[in-house]
């Protein structure tokens, strides 16, 4: 029983959020009218660089809502979903209804939201607020949620009591590796942000306001104020003033179901247990909570978000809908996110690093400017190199840390120093193979600190520490320890010893780059020997299973998963850490089809492992039983009929491209694990591999892609091109500025005698 | 309001006290001293006046053939023979499964005649009938194997409907929305050879085994029993209940109110009595039709007021919001008030002492079925062609028989309830459009908020004391944290004393409760009609379907208890649920086939290693809210949900296995 009086879930609860549905409802009319005095019927409704529509209603109803026109129906739809609030006495049932109306404010959320891309509404990016999410960003978070670098988000509504409490709990977000989304305001008179001119919505019946809390504030704009780092980047994104932004939160969620999970949009029921078992989000409402807020938390429930409250709003806590609890209030700051997370059903682990910063995947992204810089290490003033080595045991004592050179300190402000990081590691499991895995992994522990940048790798290191991060203590020695605290936490199996040694001196760094540049070599020489036919073994990696059921990657020697974070010694180095892990080694078995790249072993896994979704996969082939995709692919490839080759589009490119589909359409037609002859999705670096679509006649197929991605690539399809025998191939591939309609790509490949043109026909 | 029992008053010594004859009821009470005073006899006068027959009751009385009667009486009687050498046992057994043959016949006959209805309906014979909810048309279009992508509602109801009568009458194979029934059920019957045939078939072959020298072994005379009965709820009841919302719309919660006080003094006073929707639906039709409703203002009344008793007014209670004046034995009471102008009997639970009382005041009573008439008593036949014209010809009959009321005495008693929920409502209720289903339900259950469900159905019985048992039961089972439905006159005795009001999760223990204000429900579900009890058997398919709570309706942590049980419809719907898997007490008299020991175990133990489920008879409610309760928490054992389980973190490793 909860401690409010019996008409506490449905006075402020269901009542709220039938008012605030309500209110929605007629903000979505009068806007809606204002935009249909302005515009065509036929005028586009939509968010930028979405093949989702408005996403939330698309996923929901299967309705793809594309005009001003088409917005009619879900106005008409959301209302008659809105109960009347119930009675005081004699009610009916509530629940039910309650979260018919959430769901309805969500949708018309989505179109008061979409209606200020049409100039109806305040601008939806301004100042610190960032607006929708697009396709690319979803794409490449997504990703950080399938691997679980990202365990969930956290949506946050209202203010905390102040900046620094705000700041707090963003940084135990952060260090719990959660995105923080922000969107809507507390407000202590209704009237102020009318008033404001930032949201029409009225205030309603909330509980008391908690003594020392702002006016009007949201918790994005006291993170501002803290000095914290917002943004994508830093996993702290404020998506608006209003709640209603907060519409970007369940876009998100919903479009990892349609784009990694492979739902149809319109089965709602699947949509909405999707969100609920694979995606893990909650509510977070600071302060005083408004009918909008209790009418967008009921909508959220229907996705088993739940909510978690600091205020005296009503509890409910018998399960059903969520996980477990679907509202918890009255949670003090103190202990508010790991109760968050412990309602989620949340498991995260989180990595003692013994440093006088925070530390977490969140603090990844985050930007030192000059003028927050401390000191600069290695990079283009000077020296630095990371190795790392196996060793004997006896050569190891684990945990120690060696400092040689001076320290951060003795630098003055601003200024830089050589960096040698030589790591040396002892495992019985342990293999020359796995070092340079290892090494890898120190770009990311490094990063994760608080005011210590990364960058590069190998010999190309570049790092900066933060004046506040030197302050609090950061010292040279801290670089070790990380290094220490996380090769034990993620690398266990493997790692028994490891001893870090950093050196500051330039002599002493130049000598460890002369030492490194040998072992690179030798390790480039034994990568580039090992081929798909030199093995008996490929590797699967089913970390996406998390959220694509059905989807499993084989990883081969020259074709590294599709995501790019996974090649084959990865898979291998991962099968030693946790061999019931994602990545297993799977027996190639007889080739049945070498040219194609088919093997009965790989057959007989897939079709397993896929639940028996498919039955065979072509490693090497995009027209007959490709490989699928779940929803992290960097790439896709695709048919051009006409042009007898294929074009490659990678995530970030937002344009047209000749197959007629933007990206993020190609993305919906690949992934969630089914198998899309003519279509595959794949690592950037595959377009460089002598496997890549080699059944149809490899990279020389190659007719198309954007302009970015072939500057990037170029040295490696040039070499690719000049295995294959077309020295000059890169320069006749043409990218959006030659050409956009296949037509175009066609005529521009006849003018610069693109081999594709005389290759056997595709068809 | 007045509450005849206080619900929230915990159990003290002075509740075990036995309340006397009579009734709990205080509208019932009022109108019996109103009897005595104008003399008159009712149920509750010749109870007390006349004592049942000791043999008959303990199904020990043998009259199959003419050879008898043979009785089997005294401390021997299990080992004595009857002339033609039967036991005991054998007697008890048959009497019980001649019993449930009676009660059987009476659902599905009923859901026959909806059939019919639906049948002509989709022939275009009737005017005054629609299909008021096709999409449910078309899920039992689906159920039933019947095609009807691209087909019009008229002939997915004439498709339907002749896929209905051929689940009554069919000679081959087994019955088909048996399919409703978990897997592991339906393997259980399979193996048991109780699969349900045809309804008829079943019937017939029942009477036949219970013809002198015909099947005389206790254990298999019971198994038809059970065959039989599961035909009744898994075909003829549950056709019953589909059809009625097909024509009649699904049901789902709305306000009235129940007792004697919805009869109104200034108001033409219906009461529609019986157990079909087909007549009555009419009558709520025509009462509101503007131009009866001015004859009845130029008659001097205020307007038609409609009451319902039994199941009938289950029926338009929970579709039409039509207030219930109480359940059976109530039947003469409202009689008694002199305000009733007309009383409308369609089938079943109607008795003929009506006759007598009606005529002591201005009432007109009259019987519609062409299946029931009452010696000395007005018969209107209703045929569904003319429904329409036949209601308001009774409407209007009740206009004019206005002028003739005399002296009224009408209780105050009445509360408010809330009712209607169809297995569908309670679906979406728990969920909304797009989460609809039982998850909160089960878990809910499974967290130990919710103990369990209980659901408690059937009569009236003269021979208790009216409502005593439903009542003390429905409130010491929602103190336990154990949710209850109800149907048939035992939703109307919950309705009557107050629990079916919304306000009432505040008597329930503190897990009930606030699954109780989650959800905005009352901890009391009415749940329909005794046909309706059906819905009951979806409801409990789809606990287990849902998951968390075993594989089976057997091991649902739930009791079915008729605690005041009068006829033998109660007794039919007693052995569908025991074979279907629910542990099943019955309470207020003695046992039917108590005479037996044998039998008395046959329908306990011996139906439990069976089917899963078993046939109690416990006289005492006290009894029965112990033994319920306590095979509520055996269940519970038998999940694993006595042990307090950790909360479950998912890392990406168990989300991936997820």
């Amino acid at each position: 029983m909860t401690a409010d009086s019996g008409g506490g879930v449905r006075e402020v609860i269901a009542g709220g959020a039938a008012r605030g549905a309500r209110a929605f409802l007629d903000l979505a009319r009068e806007r809606l009218g204002t935009a249909l005095e302005q515009h065509e019927a036929s005028t586009p409704l939509e968010f930028p660089n979405t093949a989702y529509f408005l996403p939330v209603i698309y996923a929901v109803t299967g309705r793809a809502v594309q005009t001003l026109e088409d917005a009619v129906w879900i106005l008409d739809e959301a209302e008659r979903m809105i109960p009347s609030p119930p009675a005081d006495a004699l009610w009916l049932p509530y629940l039910g209804d309650t979260l018919d109306a959430g769901m309805a404010a969500i949708w018309l959320m989505e179109v008061v939201e979409a209606l200020r891309y049409l100039g109806v509404g305040p601008a939806p990016v301004d100042g610190l607020w960032l607006g929708a999410a697009d396709d690319v960003i979803m794409r490449a978070r997504g990703v950080e949620f399938v691997d679980g670098s990202a365990p969930g988000f956290a949506a946050v509504t209202g203010a905390a009591p102040s900046p620094e409490a705000a700041a707090a709990l963003a940084r135990e977000m952060q260090e719990k590796s959660l995105y923080v989304f922000m969107a809507g305001e507390t407000v202590l008179d209704p009237g102020l942000a009318a008033q404001r001119g930032a949201s029409s919505l009225p205030g309603g019946a909330g509980a008391a306001v908690p003594p020392g809390y702002p006016a009007a504030t949201t918790f994005a704009e006291q993170l501002q104020a803290a000095g914290v780092q917002l943004g994508w980047e830093t996993r702290l994104v404020p998506f608006g003033r209003d709640v209603s932004s907060h519409i970007y939160s369940l876009g998100f969620a919903v479009r990892v179901a349609m784009a990694f999970g492979g739902l149809t949009p319109g089965q709602a029921a699947r949509v909405l247990d999707y969100t609920r078992d694979r995606v893990f989000a909650f509510i977070m409402a600071l302060g005083r909570v408004q009918d909008a807020q209790f009418a967008a938390a009921a909508g959220a429930l229907n996705f088993g978000f739940p909510t978690i409250s600091d205020s005296d709003i009503p509890s409910i806590l018998p399960g059903g809908i969520c996980t477990y609890e679907q509202v918890v209030s009255r949670v003090p700051h103190c202990s508010i996110v790991s109760r968050a997370i412990e309602t989620r059903g949340l498991k995260i682990r989180v990595t003692e690093v013994p440093v006088p910063v925070a530390y977490g995947a969140a603090f990844a992204g985050e930007r030192i400017r000059r003028e927050d810089l401390r000191v600069e290490m290695a990079g283009p003033q000077a020296p630095g190199v990371e190795l790392l080595l196996s060793a004997p045991s006896q050569s190891v004592v684990d945990g120690r840390v060696t400092v040689v050179g001076p320290e951060v300190d003795s630098v003055p402000q601003g200024g830089t120093i050589p960096l040698g990081v030589l790591v040396e590691v002892s495992g019985r499991k342990m293999q020359k193979d796995f070092e340079p895995i290892l090494e890898r992994q120190l770009h990311h522990f490094l990063n994760e600190a608080e005011g210590l940048l990364h960058v590069g790798q190998r010999d190309i290191v570049w790092l900066r520490l933060s004046g506040r991060a030197a302050a609090a203590g950061f010292r040279l020695e801290h670089l070790g320890r990380i290094v220490h605290a996380r090769l034990h936490a993620d690398f266990g199996e493997i790692v028994e010893k490891a001893q870090v040694t950093v050196f500051s001196l330039s002599e002493d760094v130049e000598r460890l780059v002369e030492r490194a540049r040998a072992v690179y070599r030798e390790r480039d020489e034994r990568i580039g020997a090992l081929t798909d036919e030199s093995v008996d073994v490929f590797y699967s990696c089913t970390l996406c299973q998390s959220f694509a059921p059905d989807h499993v990657c084989i990883i081969t020697p020259e074709r590294s998963g599709l995501c790019g974070a996974y090649n084959w010694l990865d898979g291998k180095a991962a099968f030693q850490i946790d061999p019931t892990g994602p990545n297993r080694p799977v027996g190639k078995g007889a080739a049945v089809d070498p040219n194609r790249g088919q093997y009965d072993g790989i057959n007989s896994f897939v079709r397993d492992a896929s639940h028996g979704a498919i039955q065979r996969i072509n490693l090497y082939s995009i027209l007959e039983d490709p490989m699928t995709a779940c929803g992290c692919f960097e790439a896709v490839s695709g048919v051009l009929p006409m042009c007898n080759g294929v074009m490659t589009v990678d995530r970030d490119h937002p344009g047209m491209t000749p197959s007629g589909m933007k990206f993020s359409t190609l993305a919906g037609l690949v992934g969630g694990g089914v198998q899309t002859p003519g279509f595959i999705g794949h690592s950037r670096l595959y377009v460089g591999s002598k496997k890549f679509i080699s059944a149809e006649g490899g990279v020389a197929r190659l007719v198309w892609m954007p302009r970015r991605l072939k500057e990037e690539l170029r040295s490696v399809i040039e070499q690719a091109a000049q295995d294959a025998g077309y020295p000059d191939l890169c320069d006749r591939i043409a990218t959006e500025e030659d050409a956009v309609e296949e037509e175009e790509v066609m005529a521009f490949l006849m003018e610069a005698g693109h081999p594709a043109l005389t290759m056997d026909a595709l068809f | 309001m007045t509450h005849g029992v206080d619900a929230g008053r915990p159990l003290e010594a002075a509740d075990r006290e036995p309340c006397g004859p009579g009734s709990i009821d205080p509208a019932a009470q009022e109108m019996l001293e109103r009897a005595q005073e104008l003399g008159a006899g009712t149920m509750f006068s010749r109870a007390a006046a006349s004592r049942p027959c000791p043999i008959g009751a303990g199904g020990a009385c043998c009259r199959i053939c003419f050879m008898g009667p043979c009785r089997f009486a005294g401390p021997e009687a299990e080992s004595k023979q009857g002339v033609c050498g039967a036991s005991l046992a054998t007697v008890a057994a048959r009497n019980f499964l001649r019993s449930c043959a009676g009660g059987a016949s009476a659902h599905a006959d009923h859901g026959r005649g909806l059939a019919l209805t639906l049948l002509a309906l989709g022939r275009g014979q009737l005017a005054d009938y629609r299909i008021k909810d096709p999409e449910k048309l078309r899920r039992v279009a689906a159920e039933l194997g019947v095609a009807h992508e691209g087909l019009g509602n008229a002939e997915v109801a004439e498709q339907v409907a002749l896929a209905a009568l051929h689940e009554f009458g069919r000679q081959e194979g087994t019955q088909t929305l048996v399919g409703r029934a978990p897997a592991r059920r339906r393997e259980l019957w399979q193996k048991a050879g109780v699969v349900p045939r045809g309804f008829d078939r079943e019937v017939v072959e029942a009477m036949h085994r219970t013809h002198a020298g015909v099947d005389q072994d206790p254990a298999h005379l019971l198994e038809q029993a059970v065959r039989m009965c599961l035909a009744d709820g898994w075909g003829g009841s549950m056709l019953a209940t589909d059809i009625s919302d097909v024509l009649f719309g699904t049901p789902q919660p709305l306000v009235s109110e129940a007792n004697l006080g919805v009869l109104r003094a200034d108001e033409i006073n219906i009461i529609i009595h019986g157990h079909e929707p087909t007549l009555s639906e009419q009558i709520v039709d025509a009462a509101q039709e503007p131009e009866a409703v001015a004859a009845a203002r130029a008659v001097g009344a205020a307007g038609i007021n409609l009451a319902g008793i039994c199941c009938t007014a289950n029926e338009v209670w929970m579709r039409r919001g039509v207030p219930p004046a109480g359940n059976m034995l109530h039947q003469e009471l409202a009689l008694l008030t002199g305000a009733v102008e007309l009383m409308v009997v369609d089938v079943q639970c109607f008795f003929q002492g009506l006759a007598d009382i009606a005529r002591r005041f201005h009432t007109r009573l009259v019987t519609t079925s062409a299946k029931a008439r009452m010696e000395g008593v007005e018969h209107v036949e209703f045929r569904e062609k003319e429904a329409g014209e036949t209601a308001r010809a009774l409407v209007r009959a009740a206009i004019t028989n206005y002028a003739s009321r005399g002296a009224v005495h009408i209780p105050s008693h009445k509360e408010p309830v809330v009712a209607g929920f169809s297995h569908e409502y309670i679906r979406r209720m728990l969920g909304g459009r797009f989460r609809e289903g039982l998850r909160p339900l089960n878990a809910n259950i499974v967290n130990g908020r919710i103990r369990g469900v209980a659901a408690i159905v059937g009569c009236n019985n003269a021979r208790t004391t009216q409502d005593e048992g439903i009542v003390r039961l429905v409130a010491g089972l929602i103190r336990s944290d154990v949710l209850v439905v109800v149907t048939g006159c035992a939703a109307h005795a919950a309705g009557k004393h107050g629990f079916l009001r919304p306000e009432v999760f505040a008597q329930a223990g503190p897990g009930l409760a606030e699954v109780c204000e989650t959800v905005g429900m009352p901890p009391v579900l009415h749940m329909g009609s005794c046909v309706d009890n059906s819905r009951i058997l979806t409801l409990l398919s789809d606990m287990v379907r849902t998951g968390g709570l075993g594989d089976d309706i057997s091991h649902l942590p739930a009791v079915g208890i008729s605690p005041e049980y009068y006829c033998e419809k109660a007794v039919a719907i007693a052995t569908y649920f025991a074979g279907s898997g629910v542990h099943v007490i019955f309470g207020g008299v003695s046992s039917p086939v108590g005479a037996s020991a044998e039998v008395t175990h046959l329908l306990a133990a011996g139906w439990e290693e069976a089917y899963g489920g078993q046939l109690e008879f416990i006289s005492a409610w006290q009894d029965i809210l112990e033994r319920a309760s306590a095979a509520i928490e055996a269940k519970r054992v038998t999940l694993g949900l006595d042990v307090e389980t950790e909360r479950v973190l998912f890392d990406m490793a168990a989300r991936r296995a997820g």
